[in-house]
Order: C-alpha cells, then structure tokens, then sequence
C-alpha cells in the first residue's frame, strides 16, 4: 500500500456493489486469525476437542441409517445405507455451517461492528473457512466408511472409484457458495428484522427434507422432480454423491438450474450484504 | 504548503428514532403502506402555510411519523484538522461527537456530505475490541490487532516491544478470562499503543482503569502527538482536553458551536452547561445503570449553583437500577474549572455493601463535601457509574457549581492565593520559644552539631 497518496473519501455510498477489494486484501491476516479463533474456542473445556467434528455426523449417519434405513426402508440406490447418508451429510453439514454462521454474522458481531471498522465480509468468509477445516476432518472419515464398505463388505464389489472425484473441489466450493450466499440474504435480514433470527433455524431443518440426502433424486416422481432441481442443494448434493458412489443421476437439467441458482442466490445475496453493512450499526 | 489532514464538509447523518433497536416486519410493511398511501393521495404540494412554531408545524402533520422520528445526530458539520494537530471534541451525551468519530472510523456511513482523511487512520473506540476469553494473551494480541488493522507481520515485529508494555510477560500463555481485569485493560491498551497511524482517532478509552492506567494512555497520547500524528480526542474530561489539545470543538445538538484554542472552548462549555438552579436531568433510556438527574445543594434539598464557602456541598445524585445489578460502583469526580481533577469518591468505599447487590429500582444517594474546603471558584462534577476496569455503564457530565467567599474571608484572599484549590481553614499556632538573649546560643548550637 502507498503510504504517500494515502486518501481516504467518507461519504455516502449508492448502489449495491462495494465491494472493499483492496481492504479485504490488506485484513486477510485477520481472516485466518478469525478462523484460528473460531477452532480454539470451539473446543477449549472440551474433553473430545475436535473430535465432535466426527461424532456429529457419526451419529446422525447413525440415526439416519436406522430411521430411514432400517424402519422406512427408503431406497439407497444399492449403497450400504450407513455409506449414503454419511455422504450425503458431507457437503449438507458444510452448507448448513456455512449458512446458520453467516446468517448470523451481524447479530453475533454487533458489538465488534459498532467499535471498529474493517471490512464486514471477512467474517462470513472466515466462517467459510472455518467450516472448511470441519468438511476435511469429516471427508476423512468418510474416506474410512469408504475403503470399510469396499473393503470388507460384500457391497464393496460396487463401489469404484473414477477419474469423477475430481469434480469435488468444484462441488464443494458451490456448496460454499450456496450456503454464504443465503446466509448473506439472512445476515442482511436479521440486521432489520429479527423474526429471521427465528426462520434461519427451522430454514435449514425444512431444507434438508427439500434436499436429496435422505432419499434419492431418482425416487422422486418425474413430475415433481422440477421442483427438487430448483432447490441448488438437489444439484450439490446428487452431483456430490455421483463423484464418490457413482449413484444418482446428475442430468444436464438438475445441474443447471443447481448452477444458476448458486450464482442468482451469490450475487443477491453479495449485493444485499455491502448494501446493509454500511449502516448496520445504527440498526442492529 | 496547506497541509490539511482531515476535512469533513456538511457532514450529516440522520437517525430514524424507533428504527433503533428492536424493529419487526410488520412496522415497516406499516411504514411502506403509509408511503404509498401518502403519494397515492397526490397531495405531496399541499404543504401546510409555512409556520414558524416548530411545535405548531409539528402538529399541523400528526401522520407523519417517518418524518417526525428523524432524529440529526449530525447536521452540517464542517471543519478542518492540520498534520499534527491534537483536536479535542467535547459537548453532552447526545451532541454527536460519538456520531462523528464513528462516521469517522467508518463504521457507519453519513446522510451525507463527505470527510477526506489524508492518511493511515487508527480508531480507538474501546480497549480490547475483539478479545476473546478463550485465548491466550498471545493469541488476543494478534487478533486485536489484526482488528485493529495491523497485518500478522506488522504484529509480529512489535510483539515483544507490546508484551514488555503490558508487563505480562509470565501471563502471555494464559486464557485472558484468567487475567485480572487490570491485566486485561493492560494487555489492550498495550496492542492499541503500538498502532502506528497518522491519524488517531479516541474515544472516552480512557475511562476504563485505574488512575495509574489512566495517566499512562495520556502520557501515550502526549507522546504521539509529538510524533507529529493527528488525534482527534472526543472527551468528557475537560482537564485532559485542556492538557493534550491545542485546539477543541465543541457539539451541541448535531454541530459545531465552539471552535477555538482548547482552554478556551472547554471554560465556555462549562459556564454553559448547568442551568441557573443547577440540577440536570439525564435520559432515562438504558438497560443498565444510569443516572437520571443530579444537583448540588446546601441543604440536600433544593438545587443551588452557587453555595458560600462557609456551608457543607451536598451533591445529590438520583440513579436507576433497570435489573438486579453486581459489581457496580458509581464515582463522582470534581474538577476546578481549569480542568484540575480535584478529588474523586465513589459510593462503594463507604458503602461497601453496594458492590455486591444492587436491587432494581430508583435511587438516590447524597455526599457532602465539608465547608471550608474547595476554595472560591468554579467547578464541575463528572458522574459515572460502572463496573470497575471492566465496563463502563453510564458517564455523565455533572451539574457544575460556584463557591463564593460570602463571608469576610474573602478580602484575606489575594494574588496567588486567588487560584489555589482548598480554602482549608487551617489553624497555625504560634508560640515564641525563647527570648531574643538565648537566641544566640541556639544558632552557635546548631552550627556546632
């Protein structure tokens, strides 16, 4: 940064794009800070530390495999029940993490916000982030479900791997995406109207029913299966699935409107957030 | 060369009152039908016969409630700051300077007009924005400072320089919610006195800590303005303003009504802030402790803004408890007009009990400060009341007083002796010890021992 030419204009700001390019730049520290933070606190006073980033989705892979599996007996495509779930959960837990954090950006930082200035979108981003570090420790163990069920089970004579897992990194950063972008429209809603601080709960509990993780997309009758694919979720998560247990069936329909949906909810959600965040301490 | 550093020109910013705070769906969806409703009705010409009594003007438009909430926090502020100048900012609760350094530090954006700042600027609103109790010492330094705007390696070149001035070195690898809460304001002002911008910009930080604290963020404050930076102090303590500043403004109402060289600004202000029958009243809006009117009186009962010499003060404070409270202490602090912090009490060291329980509800408390001890002239009373070094809940500008020397005192009094403090009435004794003859013998005693 020049330290001459040094200017600095305050003045009301029009429009819905600000994005502070070159001051997300120079707080790029504090973002890994920020996550740094997020992981100590989470787990300090605990006797398992990180160790809950596995149990949670052990158990409800657990409570799935026995509801769904075992007392519904919804279909799995062929996979062993417990394998589905948990890969399903995967990239639902980094959405969900991603969305119920940054939804609640404001109302968490609202004294941080009203003492210092740097620019708002580092902490949802750090929260992407910091949920990030969760999805490793969570692929990990679905890798070990993986080579268990391929390994030592009958069923493993399905279970291939292919050149398709490399779509992950693709399909986990729309994941991302979708979870910051609907949690940047509920961040800048929850600034003026608390009623979303009550919605965002229960939204991500309804989303997951709208969500093929239970369920197959394939199960769903072809006349409601629109529906489904306008959900981005759908997309992100049979798209997902088809890379590890080449089950499902990502058709060009499901993944575009999964793809627009992401783009539609990201930029809204973008423009929402820098339009709120310039005055959000006088409302928070 | 004009070297200006800070410009801010018809700076404004507007409130919606009740917009603050707790706002559902359904007020605003009413708010937006209202406005369609209005423009629908095409009578936007229709304006009522311009009337010059606001109060008449306001209740000839009862139904419009989004115009009548507007509250100016700032309106039409304009001014300028010189490299190196240390400006200080003073003016009551509620006069917008709070306003104008958080448009400052950009943490909210003006209505409109606009403020150029001409170099790195550093913002200090509080101690320890960002501390988490979880981490260590360490650790609290790098995000503090990372919130602070420092980069990691900026930090990191500091580090040792910030533990030394924090004197925690042993303690750097502990949880800070094991700290004291000295240590803990310690640890902050440490990570804050080694930002290093142009432009500083201070709240009331120095309100937190103890007296030894305090001194050290002035001494910091002086030497920074030394260095040449730029600090803007925005300050109830008309003493520190009138030490550190070269120059102050002072806000009333949103502006601008004082701008001049720094004793200056703050003697008028004090002459000017306590109505004739000295008892102020304060807003009664807080959840926490506050206080909610104030007076000086003779007798205890009714409010004086002058009291002779010769007669007890008694300073009566009224303060609201909104929920049962813990740990808090309320300070009220005497100033000689020029800005001398003359005495400081707080209600806990006599009434220790206090300290630990303080049920809900409306009180009033009273101390009297003997006759015969501030000396003749013109003071002033800070109130505040808080959690000692944790957290600052209510601070007030007091009501403000004269002493006058009534009695026959006053023509004793000349000279120097016009500006001392204290009118103790000191006795002396005299005796003559010897008779002039042994006098001698003395001196020739002393000399010899």
């Amino acid at each position: 940064m020049s330290e001459q030419n040094y200017e600095l204009i305050i003045e009301p700001t029009r429009g819905w794009f600000h994005i502070p390019w070159r001051d997300l730049m120079h707080y790029r520290d504090l973002l890994m800070i920020l996550v740094r933070r997020d992981f100590i606190s989470q787990y300090k006073q605990t006797i398992l530390g990180p160790l809950w980033f596995i149990i949670q989705p052990l158990l409800t892979t657990l409570v799935f495999t026995v509801i769904f599996g075992q007392i519904a007996r919804l279909g799995t495509d062929g996979v062993p029940p417990a394998l589905f779930y948990l890969c399903g959960m995967v990239p639902w837990n980094y959405f969900s993490g991603c969305l119920t954090g940054t939804g609640a950006a404001f109302t968490t930082n609202a004294h941080l916000f009203s003492k210092v200035y740097f620019p708002r979108l580092i902490i949802p981003l750090s929260i992407v982030v910091s949920k990030f570090m969760a999805l490793l420790v969570q692929l990990g163990l679905l890798i070990v479900f993986w080579i268990y069920f391929n390994g030592f089970t009958p069923a493993g004579a399905q279970l291939e791997l292919g050149w398709r897992i490399l779509w992950i990194p693709l399909i986990l950063l729309q994941t991302a995406a979708v979870g910051l972008g609907t949690g940047l429209c509920l961040a800048a809603l929850t600034a003026k109207y608390r009623d979303f601080t009550v919605l965002s709960g229960f939204l991500v509990q309804l989303w997951l029913y709208a969500t093929p993780v239970i369920y197959t997309y394939s199960a769903i009758p072809e006349k409601w299966r629109i529906w489904v694919a306008l959900n981005p979720m759908s997309g992100v998560v049979e798209m997902f699935k088809w890379s590890i247990l080449e089950v499902g069936t990502p058709d060009a329909k499901l993944i575009g409107f999964s793809v627009t949906g992401t783009l539609v909810l990201l930029v809204v959600g973008l423009g929402f957030f820098t339009k709120v965040e310039k005055t959000v301490v006088d409302t928070i | 060369m004009n070297d200006t550093i800070i410009t801010v020109e018809n700076l404004s910013k507007r409130y919606r009152l009740g917009q603050i705070g707790m706002s559902s769906l359904r007020e605003s969806a009413e708010r937006f039908l209202q406005r369609l409703r209005r423009s629908s009705s095409t009578n936007k010409n229709e304006q009522p016969i311009p009337n010059l009594n606001r109060q008449g003007n306001n209740k000839q438009r009862p139904t419009d409630p989004s115009e009548s909430q507007d509250f100016w926090a700032l309106r039409d502020v304009s001014f300028k700051v010189q490299r190196g100048e240390v400006l200080g900012v003073i003016g009551r609760n509620g006069a917008g300077k709070s306003t104008l350094l958080k448009i400052l530090s950009r943490i909210t954006e003006p209505t409109s007009g606009r403020a150029i700042l001409r170099g790195r600027v550093a913002s200090l609103l509080e101690v320890g924005t960002g501390f988490h109790p979880e981490l260590t010492g360490r650790e609290n330094i790098f995000l503090n400072g990372a919130i602070l705007g420092m980069r990691k390696r900026e930090i990191e070149a500091k580090f040792d320089e910030i533990v030394d001035f924090s004197e925690l070195d042993k303690f750097i690898d502990t949880p800070v919610k094991r700290y004291s809460s000295g240590m803990y304001v310690r640890l902050a002002f440490a990570v804050a006195a080694h930002l290093d911008p142009e432009i500083l910009l201070v709240d009331e930080v120095l309100a937190v800590g103890d007296a030894e604290f305090q001194r050290k963020c002035l001494g910091k404050m002086g030497s920074v303005a030394q260095e040449g930076r730029t600090v803007l102090f925005v300050s109830h303590n008309m003493g520190a303003v009138t030490m550190l500043c070269n120059r102050a403004i002072c806000f009333a109402n949103g502006g601008v009504v004082q701008d001049g060289p720094s004793a200056e600004v703050t003697n008028k202000y004090l002459a000017g802030t306590t109505p004739d029958n000295g008892l102020v009243s304060y807003p009664t809006d807080s959840n926490h402790v506050h206080f909610t009117r104030a007076f000086i009186s003779s007798d205890g009962n009714t409010p004086q803004a002058v009291i002779p010499l010769s007669l007890p003060i008694h300073v009566v404070m009224s303060y609201r408890v909104p929920t049962l409270s813990k740990q808090v202490q309320l300070v009220c602090h005497v100033w000689h007009a020029r800005g001398t912090h003359v005495m400081s009490t707080a209600d806990i060291d006599s009434q220790p009990e206090l300290l630990s329980n303080r049920e809900n509800g409306d009180y009033r408390t009273e101390f009297q400060i003997p006759p015969n001890t501030l000396a003749p002239g013109r003071y002033r009373l800070t109130l505040a009341c808080g959690i000692p070094n944790v957290q600052l809940l209510d601070e007030q500008e007091g009501p403000s007083f004269e002493i006058s020397d009534v009695g026959s005192y006053a023509a004793k009094w000349s000279g120097a002796r016009r500006d001392v403090l204290l009118a103790l009435p000191i006795q002396w004794t005299t005796g003559r010890v010897s008779a002039p003859a042994s006098m001698v013998g003395l001196k020739l005693e002393t000399r010899i021992s």
